[in-house]
């Protein structure tokens, strides 16, 4: 997966190393600007709250 | 063998991948979100603050209010009933010396995500802070700032400080306990105790229990100690960190 990856990346090493890095980086910013805030609300340790019935997270 | 290969490589980069995504949620929750969390209740305080120190004895926000109120008569004991806030809106500081010197959090009314990601949450239903029964906040225990991370560290006799517009409401802890999340006698008017008759004046902060997780609830119970009048100041001593484990 990542060694085809690797291998589409044109140049050099150093060339290489650099689109690397800044795939990684467009990847973290999209997680981080729209991924994780989507999914948070749905994880378990966000519900603080007393409520009647389980899983009713108003 | 090649396609062996190639299938538990790729299977090996997949939970690679999925545990480095695992851990930039971490960092992404605890890091990036706690610090611009933070930084706005720490901005929410302040305006705050400003609001309750201006002159006019207003409510803080929409001065458009459909009750009028009865003209405060604060008694040492009981205060004046404060309009009810709109939900969605800052009415109120949390101070708990316990958890640190500086340590205060926005109230805002309503207990929704949308809420508790900005500050500690009044339920709608309970009493007002200082009010004879129950005045309940829910509070984030791990993410959002980890407002109330140290819940635990709470120990009977602390101060609990709940600065309204007017006035100083000083709570002093009296027990914690775990509960199920449905446990809602913890909100009653005389907690754990459905039913009963209100004659004090409590406060309950709920939070997550364990730390990272939410199968429970951790609970803490405060009595109302004295509540001071704006006019005549916090005294010094109430905010002034516990020592040991009192």
């Amino acid at each position: 997966m990542y060694a085809a990856l690797w291998r589409l990346f044109p140049g050099g090493r150093l060339a290489k190393t650099l689109q690397a890095l800044l795939l990684f980086a467009v990847v973290v910013a999209i997680l981080f600007i729209w991924v994780f805030p989507a999914v948070a609300p749905h994880l378990p340790f966000e519900d603080v709250t007393i409520e009647p019935t389980t899983g009713a997270t108003s | 063998m090649r396609v062996v290969r190639a299938v538990v490589g790729t299977v090996g980069e997949l939970a690679i991948t999925a545990g480095v995504l695992l851990l930039l949620f971490v960092v992404w929750e605890l890091g990036v979100v706690g610090f611009t969390t933070n930084r706005a209740q720490a901005a929410t305080v302040d305006t705050l603050e400003r609001q309750f120190a201006q002159p006019t004895p207003t409510t803080p926000s929409t001065p458009s209010t459909s009750s009028p109120t009865d003209t405060p008569t604060a008694s040492p004991t009981t205060p004046a009933p404060v309009p009810l806030p709109p939900p969605g809106d800052p009415f109120a500081i949390l101070r708990i010396p316990r958890l640190g010197a500086a340590w205060a959090k926005p109230v805002y009314q309503g207990v929704g995500l949308d809420v508790l990601a900005k500050g500690i949450g009044h339920y709608p239903d309970t009493q007002l802070p200082g009010q004879v029964g129950n005045a309940a906040f829910a509070g984030h225990r791990a993410g959002h700032g980890n407002p109330l991370i140290d819940i635990d560290t709470i120990r009977p006799g602390d101060a609990i400080v709940v600065e309204t517009a007017d006035t100083y409401v000083i709570y002093r802890a009296d027990r914690s306990e775990i509960v199920p999340p449905t446990d809602v006698n913890v909100l009653a008017p005389v907690p754990d105790q459905p039913g009963a008759a209100p004659t004090e004046a409590w406060l309950t902060l709920t939070s997550c229990e364990p730390k990272y997780g939410s199968t429970n609830r951790f609970i803490v119970f405060a009595k109302l100690d004295r509540s001071v009048p704006r006019a005549e100041g916090l005294p010094a001593d109430v905010l002034a960190a516990p020592g040991g484990n009192g």
